[in-house]
């Protein structure tokens, strides 16, 4: 036991003391807090300038109906094209909108000149002006009254309730579900083939500097397999905390140096997005709703433990294919079988969020090769606690079963030099 | 009673039989070679005495008493296929690799420090292991092995990557730990080697034990009654055929040296009587083979026969 903390002690200083966990460990918070900041950043800084579109408005069918934006103002222009370039464009520095008249009754095309880019929300205004205009005219050609249509629009708001066995009703919303359930199947299929091929290359640098008969000469090749695989979870669970921390930190520094009006800026800032947007309801009461119903402690013990529990099944197997192939070229072979399900599971995830109920999910959230990618994509929705803890054991069973046998072919394999393996091989080495 | 004893150990690999009741007998405080050619077992017997495989049948005796798990720290492993960690400094991974022996970091540091300065290393203890050559990376794989101060030794092919001068050096760093009291095994290719360091060996050859004994024992068992005589004489000696012959004569600083082999019962001092009246003779003396004609007359002749 002693010499299993030693190994996994080396694995682990060595590994954070490295470059490039320090640079991921930086960069990738970073890179999640510039997510989450910029596009509400962005949005807040190119609104900010007011845009003053000239219009020339050859049909006369528009002029009035662009009402004044936030940010756009629209005015009348009546010179010919040219001399109102001239004027908007280059005296004004505005833009110009040109809507010429049809060759034909219906005036579809129009030109927008300006000096810089337009920007999305200019454009998208602009085009949904005029196509509704356009609309109303044909359909008072064609003797229907645009008001009616209007009225018969129908707006729906679904909540959906969620009732548990005793009958506690609780607020349910899709669409952050599917958002978190997303989020946590790719981080779970991210960690386990980062850190699962950490242990393949750290077994073959072993077996190929041959060190590894000196090692094994102190101690059992067991304990060094399962040192080294709990060494580099180890370094997976900082990098992931030290990854939340961190994210949080850049978050609040993002706002409060950028921002400048202090931390409730963001969330007034998506409040108002979320207000010029379709949709009525509050984005954050709604989340928090759901985060609510979720049961947070669910998510956060279940993504640890599936975590775990997924990367050990699977990195005892990547330490099994290090010790038994040689050469980098000859890993091809054994990974293709290996990573198949965890590839299936991600490539699953639209039929699983669908029915997070169906068979189908349940079958693949209790099979351990695809349970960690699975129950965590099923947890959002709300999960029986039997099929929870069923998921569980058999993943325990999973890789207490699969350390045992990649134990076997890596304490024969690590010792094997120049031998090209195959399935028959290794077949041989499961069972002597 | 001896250091350690294999009795009858017997190894396979499916249907491949890498050992075949295989004995060997290392008393204490000798130096025993175990010699065979390429792929003949010693590894895999070498393995098994230090439990890194499992034998199929036989028993591994360490002082009398079967090998268990918690002797491996009283033994010292230098294997053939060795390295160490490209990456890593060369005093942390000397610390490491001892700490995997039982040894405490402060006696695992104090210990490297005599160590390094009697090789006078010191000044590599900082750097990488890639930055050293190979044969610097083996005093470093030496030290390791020793470093815990085990009773048993054991080095394959302790002599590869070195020059000259390291191979002097570890010749006597061999004899030196031999006489503070450890027993060393020593499994090689190189035969000069093993006459000047082995009191005893085995001669291992398709998974079986076909010869072990003393060196000088075995010497004497193949020797061909050969005798190498340098003697003043203007031609070759003439002498009655049928007791004994002349194998080869050759000239030499003004000298004639004859290898004469002794037929039927004669004795050297009928030889002797022979030439004396007949020349001058300037040295006498017993040929014995070298080990190295032993190994390749052994392994070959079993070739023949199998």
């Amino acid at each position: 036991m002693n010499k299993i903390i030693l190994i996994l002690k080396r694995e682990y200083l060595t590994r954070v003391k490295k470059k490039s966990f320090v640079i991921m460990t930086i960069l990738g918070p970073i890179l999640m807090a510039a997510m989450i900041i910029l596009p509400t950043y962005i949005a807040d800084w190119s609104e900010a300038t007011e845009k003053r579109i000239a219009v020339l408005d050859e049909t006369g069918w528009f002029f009035e109906k662009f009402k004044e934006q936030d940010n756009i103002k629209f005015y009348h222009v009546y010179e010919g094209l040219e001399s109102e370039k001239d004027g908007a464009l280059y005296e004004r520095g505005d833009m110009l909108l040109y809507i010429p008249l049809p060759e034909l009754n219906i005036p579809v095309n129009a030109q927008l000149f300006s000096t810089k880019q337009p920007g999305l929300s200019v454009t998208a205004y602009i085009k949904s002006v005029m196509r509704q205009e356009v609309e109303n005219r044909k359909l008072l050609a064609s003797g229907i009254d645009p008001e009616l249509i209007k009225a018969a629009k129908a707006k729906i708001n679904l909540a959906t309730i969620r009732v548990d066995e005793e009958g506690i009703e609780t607020k349910s919303n899709t669409e952050v579900e599917v958002g978190l359930a997303i989020f946590a199947g790719i981080m779970i299929y991210f960690f386990i083939f980062m850190f699962g091929v950490q242990v393949l290359k750290g077994v073959m640098e072993e077996k190929s500097s041959r060190i590894v008969e000196v090692i094994i000469s102190s101690v059992k090749p067991f304990q060094l397999m399962m040192g080294k695989i709990i060494g580099i979870a180890l370094v997976g669970l900082t990098q992931f905390l030290l990854w939340i921390v961190l994210t949080g930190i850049f978050l609040l520094i993002f706002q409060f140096g950028f921002m400048g009006d202090g931390g409730l800026d963001l969330l007034n800032q998506q409040n108002l997005m979320q207000e010029s947007g379709k949709a009525g309801i509050d984005k954050f009461t709604m989340i928090a709703e759901v985060l609510d119903s979720t049961n947070f402690t669910v998510m956060i013990f279940g993504f640890l433990f599936y975590f775990l529990g997924g990367y050990l099944l699977y990195a005892s197997l990547f330490a099994a294919i290090g010790g038994a192939v040689d050469q980098d070229a000859d890993t091809q072979q054994f990974m293709m079988p290996v990573s198949i399900p965890l590839i299936f599971s991600i490539a699953m995830s639209g039929v699983i969020i669908n029915q997070p109920d169906g068979a189908l999910s349940i079958w693949l959230s209790m099979i351990p090769f695809t349970s960690p990618i699975v129950m965590m994509m099923r947890i959002p929705f709300g999960v029986p606690l039997w099929q929870l803890w069923t998921s569980m054991a058999l993943l325990i069973l999973g890789f207490i079963g699969s350390t045992w046998i990649a134990g076997k072919i890596y304490r024969t394999g690590i010792l094997m030099y120049g031998k090209k393996v195959g399935y028959l091989e290794i077949w041989k080495w499961i069972r002597g | 009673m001896p250091a350690l004893q294999t009795i009858n150990v017997s190894k396979s690999y499916g249907k491949f039989k890498a050992l075949d009741k295989v004995s060997i007998e290392v008393g204490q405080q000798s130096i025993f070679g175990l010699l065979g050619p390429n792929g003949a077992g010693k590894t895999t017997l070498i393995r098994i005495i230090n439990m890194i495989s499992v034998m199929d049948e036989g028993q591994v005796l360490l002082n009398g008493k079967a090998i268990k798990q918690s002797d491996i720290s009283n033994i010292g492993y230098l294997p053939e296929e060795r390295g160490l960690y490209k990456k890593m400094k060369v005093g942390e991974q000397a610390i490491y690799l001892a700490q995997l022996k039982g040894l405490s970091k402060q006696d695992a540091v104090k210990r490297l420090k005599y160590w390094f300065e009697k090789f006078e290393i010191d000044a590599w203890w900082n750097k990488k292991v890639e930055e050293l050559s190979k044969g610097m990376q083996q005093k470093i794989q030496f030290i390791a092995t020793v470093l815990h101060q085990p009773k048993l030794l054991i080095f394959d092919e302790p002599f590869s990557g070195f020059d000259p001068i390291n191979v002097n050096l570890l010749k006597d760093e061999i004899l030196q730990l031999r006489n503070d009291g450890a027993t060393i095994i020593f499994s090689t290719h190189n035969m000069a080697s093993v006459e000047e360091l082995c009191d005893h060996i085995a001669l291992i050859d398709n998974s079986k034990t076909i010869l072990s004994g003393e060196i000088n024992e075995i010497k004497n068992r193949f020797k061909a009654n050969i005798f190498e005589v340098v003697y003043h004489k203007q031609s070759e000696l003439s002498l009655p055929a049928g007791h004994f012959e002349i194998v080869d004569t050759k000239k030499e600083r003004g000298n004639l040296v004859s290898q004469i082999r002794i037929l039927n019962g004669n004795k050297p001092n009928d030889l002797l009587q022979q030439i004396l009246p007949k020349s001058e003779v300037v040295s006498f003396k017993e040929m014995l083979p070298s080990m190295n004609d032993i190994f390749i007359r052994e392994v070959k002749s079993k070739e023949g026969r199998s």
